[in-house]
């Protein structure tokens, strides 16, 4: 089986679907001729042609825009925004058009488009190429928002996406993009949309990640079983919809939880899981469930590696959760 | 008043010191010293010495993440830009914003912009207020014609047109927005139709000589000052390096990047000059002079202290953040 990295899982699932599908389209910018900045779609322009890959111009409200037209219509548009930072030109179109338009219409239409887009930090891109703006589109009603943490993960999730009738966000973790190679099938396979995982299994404390932070997550899970504590680690995937019920389950068994994003804390999506927990299983609570997370301010230029929730902070959460004695 | 010569010469200086200082920033950063994205000025820095040479004190200036260059240009020192590409508390935003967020406040630089097409709209929310208030300052916005397919940028010119504001547009035509050429996303080739869409002046020119600029950038400054309205400039130009340091401008041919350095700026006014019967050792000098600031810039720069987490958390609003933040840094 070959050994791929997430940036060559996904190019992966591209040719896939591209070859099962004619109506699946990729556009975006410099996403044809130079196989966009991170190289996730390289080749397709030569294997596809310029109709089905497409160099766009610098217009993210007009990539949406016209993926949703066409997506109205049956076409499976993959749009790619370059960074999730740019994706609030378009923020317009997404909320109000994407996310509505099977409402709005009764049922009758449906927007089967994946918006492609590298997310969260890691390569000091300061303020506008490292943001995590996934808890905006949980936020909004009508959209399914993905976030895999591995290249296994990342082709499976994807190709469920393409072939899933509503909008979907597919946030890629750019950190991750290279760092990680790991058996991933020539062939085509799918991972459900809406399903978590539970990648290690623990008994003091349930720790729940996605993305870039699962890695940070779990290194964190070693470091504190050293001192005895049994951490058990979620990878959430799917964010939305959330898969509460494998969170839930871990909670009753374990009594304490913490959750990791790189986003802020101030209505992050650990607050609603945090929500969601507490109100599904307050009484197996066992201490109070604790966030770790990007700090409350714009994602910085320098410090960041002090902003990012790595593990040299993720375990004395952990620590302190396992040994809480009320 | 200096003469012809001696202005020509202070240009030369301004756009060797662009060249040098970009030169160390890309060496710093192949040495890990900078982080991130840094998008080099190499090739386009007659325009951004011609340009700021057509405004005088309390003028406006928006640019792009490219923004090294203009910012010398206004008369930032290269310690404090140096100082910034590296994230220290000496830096121009004191660390906070890296290659891409320069300011100025002193010189009326009002921003480096991550996001594309960003600052056109406040480019001309703040050409308004110099009408609403009547301080005859114009506003300069810069953008690269990759910038002219975004909303954003529509929408300002839109206003600016509309409102008949004290500004003028630049767009620094180097031919690819990243890896794409104009003519694959563009259905015109003359960029300046646009501006007649909003019912504005439009120039369009070569930017390789640095006595033009200054002299077509200064009439449209010129007509925005005395309150007859924008203007929209096209100016031709292209770009030595890769749209950033992580881009390795595969996507043009060698011979063509030969054949566009035979309009280097540098070369240009360095000829007019000495044409003008300037001698080798007049440049000598400022070329000497130059490199001597950049070294101590860069020098500085390395000693200086890194950016302060109490700056991070203090200057995200005026009201200062509240503690869990802090104490979740501290430990
Ligand atoms: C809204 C937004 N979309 C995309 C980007 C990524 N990006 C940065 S520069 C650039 C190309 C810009 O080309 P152009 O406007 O011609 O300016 P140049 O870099 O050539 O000076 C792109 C696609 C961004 N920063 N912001």
């Amino acid at each position: 089986m070959p050994q791929m990295n997430l940036v060559q899982a996904v190019n992966s699932a591209l040719r896939t679907e591209m070859r099962n599908d004619e109506d699946v389209i990729v556009l975006g910018e410099d996403v044809g001729k130079v196989g966009g900045v991170f190289r996730v779609t390289q080749g397709l322009f030569d294997e596809f042609g310029d109709d089905r890959v497409i160099d766009t111009p610098l217009a993210e409200g007009g990539i949406i825009g016209t993926a949703i037209g066409m997506a109205l219509y049956g076409l499976r548009p993959v749009p790619e925004i370059q960074f999730s930072d740019f994706i609030f030109p378009a923020f317009d179109q997404i909320v109000s058009e994407a996310a509505k338009f099977r409402y709005r219409s009764g049922g009758e239409y449906t927007v089967p488009m994946v918006i492609r887009t590298p997310v969260g930090g890691g390569i000091r891109g300061g303020h506008y190429h490292s943001q995590s703006p996934e808890s905006l589109f949980i936020h909004t009603a009508g959209l399914k928002v993905v976030c895999p943490s591995n290249p296994y993960d990342a082709k499976g999730l994807l190709l469920s996406a393409i072939r899933d009738d509503d909008p979907v966000l597919f946030f890629e973790p750019k950190r991750v993009y290279r760092a990680v190679k790991m058996d991933v099938p020539e062939d085509e396979y799918t991972i459900p949309i809406g399903k978590a995982k539970v990648v290690r299994e623990g008994e003091d404390v349930t720790v729940v990640g996605w993305g870039a932070m699962l890695f940070e997550a779990l290194a964190s899970a070693d470091e504190v079983a050293e001192e005895g504590v049994s951490a058990e680690v979620i990878d959430l995937r799917t964010l939305w919809p959330v898969d509460i019920d494998t969170i839930v389950e871990s909670v009753k068994k374990t009594g304490r939880l913490v959750i990791v994003h790189e986003a802020p804390k101030a209505c992050g999506f650990g607050a609603e899981l945090l929500s969601l927990v507490t109100e599904k299983a307050f009484v197996h609570l066992e201490a109070p469930p604790v966030r770790v997370t990007g700090w409350d301010t714009p994602f910085p230029y320098t410090l960041e590696m002090e902003y990012l929730p790595l593990q040299h902070r993720i375990t004395p959460a952990l620590l302190e959760t396992a040994k809480y004695i009320p | 008043m200096a003469s012809g010569r001696d202005a020509l010469l202070e240009h030369y200086r301004a756009m060797y010191l662009i060249r040098r200082f970009e030169e160390e920033a890309a060496r710093a950063y192949a040495q890990g010293k900078i982080g991130g994205f840094l998008h080099l000025y190499i090739g386009q820095e007659a325009i951004a010495v011609g340009a700021a040479a057509a405004l005088r004190e309390g003028d406006q200036v928006f640019q792009t993440y490219r923004d090294h260059g203009i910012s010398l240009a206004l008369g930032m020192s290269a310690e404090k830009g140096m100082a910034e590409l590296m994230g220290k508390d000496t830096g121009c935003s004191r660390g906070m914003g890296g290659s891409m967020h320069f300011f100025d406040k002193e010189h009326g630089f009002m921003g480096g912009w991550g996001i594309v097409g960003g600052h056109v709209a406040v480019a001309a929310g703040a050409a308004f207020k110099s009408k609403y208030l009547g301080d005859e300052n114009v506003t300069l916005c810069f953008f690269g014609e990759g910038a002219t397919n975004i909303g954003g940028f529509h929408e300002g010119l839109s206003l600016a047109g509309l409102w008949k504001l004290p500004i003028v547009f630049i767009c620094e035509n180097n031919q690819y927005a990243m890896g794409t050429p104009m003519k694959r996303t563009s259905a015109i080739s003359d960029l300046t139709l646009k501006a007649q869409g909003y019912g504005m002046h439009g120039d369009r020119f070569e930017g390789y000589d640095v006595k033009v600029v200054h002299e077509r950038v200064k009439q449209a400054v010129d007509r925005a000052r005395k309150g007859e309205g924008p203007t929209f400039i096209e100016i031709e130009t292209y770009r030595f390096r890769g749209h950033s340091m992580s881009d390795p401008a595969k996507y043009r041919s060698r011979a063509e990047l030969e054949e566009r350095k035979k309009k280097d700026p540098l070369v240009i006014t360095k000829d007019q000059l000495q044409q003008a019967g300037a001698t080798i050792e007049d440049l000598d000098n400022i070329e000497i002079q130059v490199e001597e600031a950049v070294k101590a810039a860069v020098k500085a720069a390395d000693d200086a202290e890194p950016a302060k987490e109490s700056v991070m958390f203090d200057s995200v609003m005026a009201t200062k953040l509240g503690p869990q933040n802090r104490e979740e840094a501290a430990r």
